[in-house]
């Protein structure tokens, strides 16, 4: 249920974006999804990629620090009030750090990434729902 | 203490060590004989040692006692450059078998220079400080210290070579290398400048090579200040033991002092060095115990006697004996030079308390810089440190968080503020011998 997804910390100056898409385009990793937060010195980017253990080690190869954590992709209705509806829920109630969306479709629903505080307790309050998570075989199957 | 030292099985008193064990009255004896010599060689033969001696109507009589040193006028970094390159050699230069130089960042370089003799006690110093350490013929040692005109590495290495150790003369630098040396030639001991061995501790990592599952068992580290928590550090990601060196150039090189097995202070090697401890401002001896400038006299040295050296390094003479039964004294590790001392808004900072208070905050050693810089008329601090694997979180309130337990762990030492930056692992630049701290870009007044 839980998606592995790399953050890189970089530093907030003109390059650094590029030498982390190359580093992984070069060594055949392949990028799903991106977000970028910023903090005025320095950056975060999030990732989500088809070979995270791999993308963490390319990275350290061109110096740059990586980590991998556990995030949720949960599919909401490609229609107004989709993702309220998600919301609505006992996942609503969770504390939820950050979410972006997921560049491409399910079944002709739209993809949410969601970093909650608590994933376990995330993903039980998720199962008392009608939207299902969506585990990593399925997320990556063509990739 | 000293029959249980000597049939103590696990740390053995070898002959070779026989000096260090020297009974205190004979030891004080011999020291009182070579400081008249060494005086009255530096009188004779030195024109700045006799001017100011002449000036303070000190003759070489007058030392009777080892208290009559503090008759004896001081010497500094500074009379080294003024008498570039030979004015304070004793002998002629047919007599001199090798000679060493400062780095000279600024301005002309200082120049030493040895006569066979002084080579045989340098490295027999040398000798007896990894022998206090362990070291044994047996070792096979990677000596990373820079060859060349620089002390180090040729001091390192001549006492390697009398100890009859096998020594790989890498020198610094070409940092994958020395990792793939360490695996493939089985080495088992390493010497070098402890920044730098951080640096290939760094590298291995990288490298996918576990340093603690190779044969390397000991480390000899020196030429700069490093701190406990570095030891720690350098010892719990290698599985080595790391001791600490003590030397200048100035004075022989290193191997003026050394730690023992009980890694509690550095002896100096008394019958040819002689320490003091002095008030820095006021310039009074200072008694064992108290904290000062460390002041050093050779005692043995014929091509350039050094009286009264003040070596900047603030430390202090341990009243107590030390366990291994050395009756040479010990000085405390020194953690501050007071070349290195920061002036920042009046207080004084030294870059050692910055590594003391980055390891408090995260218990692993970041590669760090020091910046000065003038903002608004202002000085300003600023500690870049490079965030590694182990630091980064996919939250950018905890990197905020991490920013802010450095700072506030740094401003709980030092007392005033500073700014703190997260860098790239590998953004700031990196030694090969003696670590960089500091970068001053205040404008001067």
């Amino acid at each position: 249920m839980k998606i592995p997804q790399v953050s890189v910390f970089v530093s907030n100056r003109p390059g650094r974006l590029q030498t982390v898409c190359r580093s992984l385009a070069d060594a055949g990793v392949n990028l799903l999804s991106l977000t970028l937060a910023d903090s005025g010195e320095f950056g975060l980017i999030r990732l989500i990629v088809n070979n995270p253990e791999k993308a963490v080690d390319v990275l350290a190869k061109a110096g740059l620090s990586a980590t991998i954590t556990d995030v949720v992709a949960c599919p909401v209705n490609a229609a107004i009030g989709g993702l309220a509806e998600l919301l609505s829920t006992a996942v609503g109630s969770q504390q939820i750090d950050y979410m972006y969306a997921y560049p491409s479709t399910l079944n002709g629903s739209n993809i949410m990434i969601l970093r909650f505080q608590d994933t376990d307790k995330a993903i039980e309050a998720l199962k008392a729902t009608n939207f299902k998570a969506i585990d990593k075989e399925e997320l990556f199957k063509n990739t | 203490m000293l029959t249980t030292a000597w049939n103590d099985e696990e740390n053995k008193v070898l002959p070779e060590m026989a000096l260090d064990f020297m009974p205190e009255e004979k030891l004080r004896e011999l020291q009182l004989q070579r400081l008249r010599a060494t005086v009255k060689l530096a009188y004779e033969k030195v024109p700045l040692f006799r001017e100011r001696m002449d000036e303070k109507g000190v003759k070489p009589d007058d030392i009777k006692t080892l208290a009559d040193i503090s008759k004896v006028p001081f010497s500094m970094k500074k009379d080294l450059r003024d008498t570039y390159p030979y004015g304070l050699f004793a002998v002629d230069l047919s007599e001199v078998v090798r000679l060493h130089a400062s780095s000279g960042t600024t301005g002309k370089p200082i120049v030493v220079g040895y006569t066979k003799e002084d080579m045989e006690v340098w490295a027999q110093v040398v000798k007896r400080g990894l022998l206090a350490c362990g070291f044994r013929s047996t070792d096979i040692v990677q000596n990373f210290y820079g060859y060349g005109l620089f002390t180090g590495g040729l001091g390192i290495h001549g006492g390697f070579e009398a100890l009859g150790a096998t020594v790989i003369p890498i020198s610094g630098g070409n940092t994958e290398r020395q990792v793939m040396l360490m695996k493939d030639f089985g080495v088992t001991a390493v010497a070098g400048t402890p920044s730098y061995f951080v640096r290939i501790i760094d590298v291995a990592e990288k490298m996918g090579v576990d340093l603690s599952k190779l044969n390397v068992k000991r480390g000899i580290f020196g030429a700069e200040p490093w701190s406990d928590g570095m030891r720690d550090y350098i010892e719990e990601k290698t599985g080595i033991k790391a001791y600490d060196i003590y030397g200048l150039s100035e004075i022989v090189g290193p191997g003026v002092g050394c730690e023992c097995e009980c890694r509690d202070g550095i002896h100096i090697f008394e019958d040819h060095f002689y320490p003091e401890i002095i008030d820095p401002e006021t310039l009074e001896p200072l008694p064992d115990g108290e904290e000062g400038e460390l002041v050093i006299s050779t005692l043995s040295k014929k091509a350039m006697p050094i009286l009264r050296y003040r070596t900047r390094d603030i430390t202090a003479i341990e009243k107590t004996k030390c366990k291994c039964g050395r009756t040479i004294r010990r000085i405390r590790r020194i953690g501050r030079r007071s070349d290195d001392m920061i002036i920042m808004r009046g207080v004084n900072v030294f870059p050692s308390q910055i590594e003391t208070a980055l390891l408090r905050a995260e218990k692993a050693l970041p590669h760090y810089q020091i910046v000065l810089d003038t903002k608004n008329n202002m000085d300003t601090l600023e500690v870049k440190v490079e965030v590694s694997r182990d630091m980064v979180s996919d939250s950018m309130g905890a990197m905020e968080q991490l920013n802010k337990k450095f700072k506030h762990s740094i401003e709980q030492i030092l007392g005033i503020s500073v700014i703190v930056t997260l860098c790239e692992p590998d953004s700031l630049p990196r030694s090969e011998g003696k670590a960089k701290r500091v970068v001053d870009n205040r404008k001067k007044m």
